[in-house]
This record gives C-alpha cells, structure tokens and sequence, in this order.
C-alpha cells in the first residue's frame, strides 16, 4: 500500500520541481531589469497603468536601439497586492532570474517586504511606493519615485492654513500608503495648527463609510474633511459625502491622483482639492513649465498607445525606468554598484512626478515645489486658485 | 441627533442587508436541493454587477440588461451544477465545498480577464438625490434594493407554497427519495435550484452596484457573509435566511457605528460565533435528529 | 511498510540540497515543508477524526506574530515567543473547542470560518502592535548564541522537522490514539457506545493540530523574516483545506505530496500570465472531479486495482 505513496510521491515532487525547471533560461545579452507589481487586487487601480508604462517604454527603448546597446527584459509578476506575495517574487527575481534591477513595489507593504532581501542581495531596488518610510532611514539601495506621504500631508495642510481652515476630519484607509500618511497627518499636526477633531479609518475594499461619516458629519466645529487613500475606497468616500450632504471642503492625497477616480466618484467629485504632479494637468501647463514636454508626451503616448486616461502612478513607472536608464547611460554600465552611485548623482532630472534631484542623503530627490494644489473642476483636473 | 445618527446606520445596514439576504436565500435554495455549500454565491453576485456594468456600456436599455444580467449568471449557475457537481455526486461536503471554491475562482479569473480589473459603477436607476428621513440621508436606490428584495422575498414565498413546482422543490429537500418516488425529477430539481440562486445573487449584485461599486473581486467578502447569514438563520431556512441577512448588515452597520468601524467586516462572524454558541442550530434551524 | 515510506521520504530530503539549481528553489522546498507539517496536523482533524476547521491559519498567524511581536517589541528571545505562541494558541484552542464541537457539519465549518477571521481582522487592524496589514518585520531565531539564518541552515531544520512529524504521524495513527480518532470519525455515537470520550478526543486533536499549526507559523515567520496578515487569512485556511483534500484525507503521505503541490502550483502558474486565478480554479475543480479522495488514496487505488489484475490474470 505504501509503496504507491512513495512512488506517487517520488514521482509528483519530481513532477513539481520539473515544472518549475521549465522557468526559461534568459539570453546572456539581454539587461534583465525585475518589476513586481500589484496588477490584480485593491491596488490593481496603481500596478495596471504602472505596468503598462513600463511594457510600452522598455518595447520604445529597444526600438531605438536598447540601453548600452543591449535589449531591456522585463521579468514581470503580479503581487496581488499581497506583501507576502511581493516578498516570495523579490527573492525570484534575485534569485532565480537573476534580475540586475528592480522596479517596481505598487504599494508601502510590498515595497517593504522586499526591502530586506534587496538589500542583502546589494542590487538598486526603485520603489513605485508612497510612504516616507522606504527612504527614511536612507537605506543603500532602496530609492523611490513617487513624492512621500508627509509631502502630501504638508501641502494640503498648507493649502488649508491658506483658507484659514483648523478643525480637520481624518479618513485614512487601514493599508500601507493610508495607515502611514496618516502617521505622518497626526505628526505634522502641530507645525500647521491643525486641530483633528476627529480620526476615521476605513478598509480598502469598503464600498459604503457612510457609518464613519456619519461619526464625522455630527463632529462639532467641522471645517474639512481629509482622506487618505488610493484605488477604489476613496472614491466611495466621495459618493457617501454626497449622499450624506457633508458641505465642507473636501481634500485627498495623490493616492486618487488618476482619472478612474473622477470617473467612479462621479459628481460627488466635484471641489475636491488634492496635491498631484504636474502630469495629470499637462495641457493647462504654462509652456515655459520645465515639466511641459516630458508630460505632454507621456500623456498623449499613453492616450494613444491604451487607449485610457494617464495617472500619477504609470508616471512613477515612467520616472523610475528613465531615472535608472539615465543613470545606467552615465555609469556605462549595469554594474549594481556603479549604478547606484550614479542614480545618487542624478541631478535635474525632468520626470512625470516633478524634477529630481538625488544625493546619498536624499533618495527620492523631489521636494515640496513637484506637488501642484489641483482642484477637480467640471469633471476635469485643473489648477487650484 | 443621536436618534439621525441611529437612523443613519439603520439604513445602510438595511441595504446591504438586503443584499446579504439575497445571497443567503441562494445558498439556502442550493444546499436544500443538493446539501452543497456553494462558495462560488459571492461570484454570482458580482457577475450580476459586473455584466450589468459591461451590457450598459453597450448602450443597450436598463431592462434588457438587466435581463441579461440576470439570465447570464443563472446560465452560470446550470453550468456548474451539470459539470462540476453532477459527477461527483456522493462525495464527501468538504470535497464539495473546494470544487465550488475551484469554480469560484474560475467566474473570477474569466471575470479578469475578460472584463478587466477595474472597478465601475451604475447609473442609479431613479436618480441620487438623498431623502431626508428625521435627519438621515436615504439615497433612492436603497429604496430599490429593499423594495426588490421585498417582493423577490414574498414572490419565492408564493413559489414555494403556492406552485407545484415549488411544493417539488420543498419536497426534495425534505427527503430526495421520496420525492423521487412520487415522480419529480430530482435531476431538474437541482438544476433550477442553482439557476434560481444564481439569479438571486446576481439581481442583488445589480441593485447594490449603483450605490457600492462593483469589480471582479466583490464576490468574496459578500459570499462569505451571505453565508454567515444563511448559517445564522439556520441553514435550509428561507425565513432564516432573509431575516438574518437583515440581522448580519444592521448590526454591522451598528457595530462599525458604535463600537469600532476598524473591525466592520469582523462584526458578522463575531455574532454569528455567538449565536452558534447559544443556539447551534442557527436562528431559525429547529432540532435536529441524527440517525444512528 | 510505513518504514519504507519513511526511508524514501529521508532519502529525498538528504537529496535535494544537491539537485535544486538555486536558493530560490530551496526556499520553495521550504515552504513545501512547512506546510506540509501544518497539513499533517490538520489531516489528523480532518481527515482522521473527520472533523472541520476552516480556521487553521489563524492559528498559523498566532504563532507567526508572537514571534514578530515579542521579540521585537518585549525583547523577549525568539525561542521563548514560539513556546508562547503556542501555548497561547493551544489554549484558546482548548477553550473554543468543547462549544464549537457542540456544533456539526456546517455549523462547525462555519464557527471555525468565523474564528480564523476574527484572528485575522485583529491582526490587520490592531496596527501598533502588528504592523497593520502591512506587516512587520521578524528578529532571526536564535538557539544558543547563534543565528539561525539563511536557507542551507534552515532546510536542514525545517527537513528534520517534517521527516520527525511524518514519523510521529505514523505512529500515533497506529496507536491507540489513532484508533480512537478513527472511531469517532466513522460513527460517533458508536465509539461513545463503545467508551471513547468523543469529545475529549476531539479536543485533543483540536489543540494538537492548532498548537502545531502556531510553531510552525512562527518557523515560517522566523525563516521569511516578515509575517502580514495574509498569513492568518481565509484564502490561506483554505489553501491549507485544499491540501489536505488534494493529497488525500486520512494520508499521511498525502498531506505532503498535497502540501508539494499546492506550494509548487501558484510559482508554476505564473507562466499563465493574466490567466492564474481560472487556472488554479479549474487545476483544483478537475483534481476533485477526477481524484475525488485525493491525489495519494487515488492513485493507491489505482495501482491496487492493477495489482490485482496482474496478480491473477483476470479483471
């Protein structure tokens, strides 16, 4: 009896571990640069256009010839939006296929959880993340792309002080880039003389807060409402303010920073005030705005290519392949360590998300000017008076 | 403004419950025709959102979509019952329970792919302007969802007690030989019981899609919790089932309001750990007999 | 004959290190083992005493965080924080059980179900203890003074554990224990007749399988160096179900070839792009269909029927 336990267990863990060996064997030439994304889950909103964009420049690059001459692999997965998931598909790609670079972490949690393996494995890792706390303590060869969760803090903050608004509600969505922007809300409190009257959280798939709202709405001395989150929730949020009939002014971060969010919040969207980069208003841009050109392409490139609208989060994607692609080009070459100083060096480098400038001490190189205070305006983004 | 604030939460927990309740009324129809927990409900319900999302696109009119949106996911339901449950008919519940999770993750995955991983909304069908009830706000398509459910519920009470097709269908559950003997055709009995709870599912799906969104990934947690509340009101009980569907949103609704909106979606499986704890049948559920 | 079984399965493990071509694949072994233990003590439940939880990875997520939490934020060693892990475990097990067993079939099912989500939520949400659904990160084990870290020294570890559980799975199934818990699966009242304390047995088993469950969710947690919520919930209950029902219930070599696969399949899948979800969804629609008692009994049966065609010539 047991001897067909072995045999079938012989023969299926044989039978397992082949299937995994027929995992391709890469040419020699080709630059293998790594990318896990959350393509599919709550964060499916961010990962999608994120790999689009990077399917659509790497296939441009090698059109025009390759970097260093040499054709751009991206070697691709899908996290879920599980930070387990990106843990075990970081190690793949360093491990297993042998990956150079990595790009890529959609959300806080899986950027985190690859952090200690990129670092062990001393290979450059651009995150596509949000929270300060990748960049913060500087760690060697983590970067990031996307302006920090205190940046965006900080400015509608300082948008509010502007319109003499104190008494603040806090809506803050329990995963990774909410849960920390909300950490960074509650620490910068005191700099802007912010009072929060009151503190909400809601999940990422929630489809009604009306419950929280209503918490929010009977709040005495409301003066606004802030919400902290990306994909779906926030959107939701915006509807239940309508139905609830809460008239205050509404602000969210640059985690709603695309047009999906319009378009699901509907109406309801209407006034809402967020920080977001320049690339979600390219063609109301001044045409002397350093940011003008690289937008303008990156948004007609991408309405052409997939037919959809463009979103903060593909321009992170963008950022990241051009920032370590001009990095690559002024080190001559893929070498891990070579490449990280010069992604150190990188000055004035013109992206979706603003102008970068990276040091040793400054990982993400943008600073509070890359945020424009945007307003959605008859369905539309426009600038924020 | 404590009483608005009480209205308040009594109305979302009503809507949802609603949906709740249709959902269980599905797993309840399925389980009493073939003693299978069907795990693949929560997917019916968002194919029904989800279609009636891509149809509309389509340009097409609010009824036939719905139609549509509604037979689909009904053909959906016969599917999985000739192909997947059919052949193994006499295994045991837990290998019953993973095939229909198995099929659950196909609706899913096709979903995916087929029509994308973003999330959408509908029209509501009567307009979004909020009524004003003692100080809560009510939007116009809550009142669908309750208002449908109510007549779905009393049209299946009428079904059942009414039609003979019905009375087939009660008899089956109650002893499938009998009701083999005296003629039904248990085989049909099956397959219009997973097509009717398919269908539940997916008009409860259309309904709640204007007010929650739909994407291909609503089906899990709405399945899970149809399934606390079919359990809650004892499973095999019609009654049961739309009354704790009800229960399941209200006191969520209750719970995120005054205790803790961090733990919401926690808030069915707590209760229903309680109400098992006290009455292991369920709400609704009568004693049981084991044969020795 | 177990013996036979036992010898190929020690074999394979002293083999492997030199056949894997590369660390991410001994890491995956890994996985395969570590689950592979925590399905033997669910296949002991459900398969044997016949009883169903789809709960057991909150007990899994109990460990994994004690042993992230304690450490790192009571100082406490990473030795200790497992028995922790596990007495706690082992106790809310041993408290749950005797109301939960009260209930049958689905209800049981469903409490069980209630239970790994309620662990689950708590571990998401209470974020400055947990680290949010984000996760946190975990201190390296230690034993003596020493580190344990890095994948050769954990496979070995990881390798004696499964080959040690295997062992103590065969033998106790064949002990009165074991016989106890086959009684009461094939009738209850007639074991009860019979005076098999039904319920303490169910007991026993619970906490048994709940508290191996909890060690090894704070081995996995020590070994990955992060633990998240995910760990504790119902996707992962499930996967661990399906496991024990693919590679056969009531088999001991079933639990770990169940165990292989469901660990191999999702890194196999990738090669579906876009695909994954339908394809997992219909591997285990046609496993069931096909092997209803699971891939091990099934393929046994198969090769028995055979036998007995060869041995005598006739159908």
């Amino acid at each position: 009896m047991l001897k067909k336990s072995i045999f079938s267990l012989t023969r299926c863990t044989v039978l397992a571990l082949a299937s995994l060996a027929t995992l391709p064997t890469w040419a020699q030439q080709t630059i293998k640069i790594g990318s896990f994304l959350s393509v599919t889950g709550p964060a499916a909103y961010l990962g999608d256009p994120e790999l689009k964009t990077l399917q659509m420049y790497i296939e441009k690059i090698n059109k025009e010839g390759g970097l260093l001459g040499r054709p751009i692999e991206l070697v691709f997965y899908d996290d879920g939006s599980e930070a387990s998931k990106a843990n075990s598909f970081a190690k793949r790609l360093i491990e297993n296929d042998q990956v150079v670079a990595i790009l890529g972490g959609t959300t806080t949690g899986a950027t985190m959880a690859a952090i200690p393996l990129v670092e062990k494995a001393e290979i450059p890792f651009i995150s596509l993340a949000g929270a300060v706390s990748i960049i913060e303590p500087v760690r060697k060869w983590v970067f990031k792309v996307p302006p920090t969760d205190r940046m965006a803090a900080e400015r509608v903050f300082s948008d509010m002080k502007k319109r003499g608004i104190s008494k603040v509600a806090l809506l803050s969505e329990t995963a990774g880039f909410g849960a920390s922007g909300r950490k960074e809300t509650l620490a910068l409190t005191q700099k802007y003389g912010i009072e929060l009257v009151a503190d909400e959280t809601f999940g990422p798939k929630d489809t009604d807060v009306t419950v929280q709202l209503t918490k929010i709405k009977s709040t005495p001395g409301l003066q606004a409402v802030f919400v902290f989150g990306a994909g779906q929730g926030p959107a939701v949020v915006m509807k239940n303010i309508q139905q609830l009939g809460i008239k205050v002014p509404v602000y969210q971060s640059h985690g709603v920073a695309s047009e999906e969010f319009i378009k699901l919040a509907g109406s309801a969207a209407e006034g809402v005030r967020l920080p977001a980069a320049g690339l979600l208003v390219a063609d109301k841009l001044p045409a002397n705005d350093p940011q003008k050109k690289v937008v303008v392409d990156y948004t007609k490139a991408f309405n052409d290519q997939w037919k959809t609208d463009v979103s903060g989060f593909g321009g992170h994607a963008y950022d990241a392949l051009y920032l370590y692609v001009g990095a690559v080009k002024r080190a001559n070459s893929v070498d891990k360590d070579k490449v990280r100083l010069a992604l150190e060096s990188t000055k004035g480098f013109v992206g979706t998300a603003g102008v970068f400038n990276l040091s040793d001490k400054d990982h993400l190189g943008l600073d509070l000017s890359a945020f424009r205070m945007l307003e959605v305006k008859k369905g539309d983004w426009a600038f924020a008076d | 403004m404590h009483f608005s604030q009480f209205l308040q939460f009594l109305f979302s927990g009503l809507t949802v419950g609603s949906t709740y309740a249709l959902a269980a009324l599905g797993f309840t129809l399925i389980y009493n025709a073939s003693q299978v927990i069907n795990f693949a409900q929560g997917e019916f319900i968002m194919l029904g959102g989800m279609l009636a999302v891509y149809f509309s696109l389509q340009g097409w009119p609010l009824p036939v979509v719905m139609l549509l949106a509604i037979a689909l996911p009904a053909l959906v339901g016969i599917l999985l019952e000739k192909l997947a449950i059919e052949p193994v008919k006499g295994a045991e519940p837990i290998t019953l329970i993973i095939i229909t999770i198995g099929a659950s993750l196909v609706i899913r995955g096709l979903v995916q792919v087929f029509l994308g991983k973003g999330t959408f909304g509908l029209p509501p069908f009567s307009g979004d302007q909020p009524i004003e009830i003692g100080g809560a706000t009510l939007l116009p398509q809550s009142l669908w969802v309750m208002g449908v459910t109510g007549l779905v519920v009393v049209a299946l009470w009428f079904f059942f007690a009414k039609t003979l097709l019905g009375k087939a269908m009660l008899a089956t559950s109650f002893n499938r030989m009998a009701a083999q003997m005296v003629g039904i055709n248990v085989q049909w009995i099956l397959l219009l019981s997973f097509a009717m709870s398919a269908a539940l599912g997916a008009l409860g799906g259309i309904l709640i899609t204007p007010i929650t969104l739909t994407s291909y990934d609503v089906g899990v947690m709405l399945g899970l919790k149809g399934f606390v509340a079919a359990v809650l009101g004892g499973m095999g009980s019609g009654l049961g089932a739309v009354v704790g569907g009800l229960l399941v949103g209200v006191l969520e609704a209750f719970g995120a309001g005054y205790i803790s909106s961090a733990y919401k979606d926690a808030m069915p499986f707590v209760l229903i750990l309680f109400i098992l704890f006290f009455m292991p049948r369920g709400l609704f559920g009568g004693q049981a007999t084991d044969r020795v | 004959m177990r013996n036979k079984g036992l010898l190929v399965l020690g074999l394979v493990l002293l083999a492997l290190p030199w056949l894997l071509p590369n660390p991410f694949y001994t890491d995956l072994v890994i996985r395969m083992a570590i689950n592979a233990v925590v399905v033997l003590a669910l296949n002991l439940l459900m398969g044997f005493a016949g009883q169903i939880s789809l709960g057991h990875a909150g007990f899994f997520g109990i460990g994994a965080y004690a042993s992230a939490i304690l450490p790192s934020q009571f100082g406490w060693h990473p030795m200790l924080a497992l028995l922790a892990g596990a007495v706690i475990t082992g106790s809310l097990a041993g408290v749950v059980a005797r109301p939960i067993f009260k209930l049958k079939g689905n209800y049981l099912a469903m409490a069980t179900l209630g239970l790994g989500i309620i662990i689950s939520m708590v571990l998401r949400n209470e974020a400055q203890w947990t680290g949010g659904p984000d996760g946190m990160s975990v201190l390296p084990m230690s034993w003596a003074g020493f580190e344990i870290s890095g994948d050769k020294t954990w496979y070995w570890i990881i390798a004696f554990i499964l080959f040690a559980s295997v062992w103590g799975a065969l033998n106790l199934i064949n002990s009165p224990f074991g016989r106890a818990l086959q009684a009461l699966h094939g009738s209850e009242v007639a074991a009860k007749v019979v005076g098999v304390d039904v319920v303490g047995y169910k007991v026993t088993v619970f906490v048994l399988s709940a508290t191996v469950a909890s060690i090894m969710g704070s081995i996995s947690a020590h070994y990955v160096g992060f633990v998240t919520p995910n760990m504790a919930d119902f996707f992962h209950s499930i996967e661990l179900v399906t496991m024990v029902v693919m590679g056969g219930m009531a088999s001991v070599f079933g639990s770990v070839v169940g165990a292989v696969l469901l660990t191999a399949l999702p890194q196999a899948l990738t090669a579906f792009e876009g695909w994954e979800t339908v394809a997992l969804g219909a591997v285990l629609m046609l496993c069931m269909v096909f092997l209803p008692k699971g891939v091990v009994p099934s393929l046994a049966a198969k090769l028995e029927k055979n036998k007995a065609v060869d041995d005598d010539g006739l159908a």
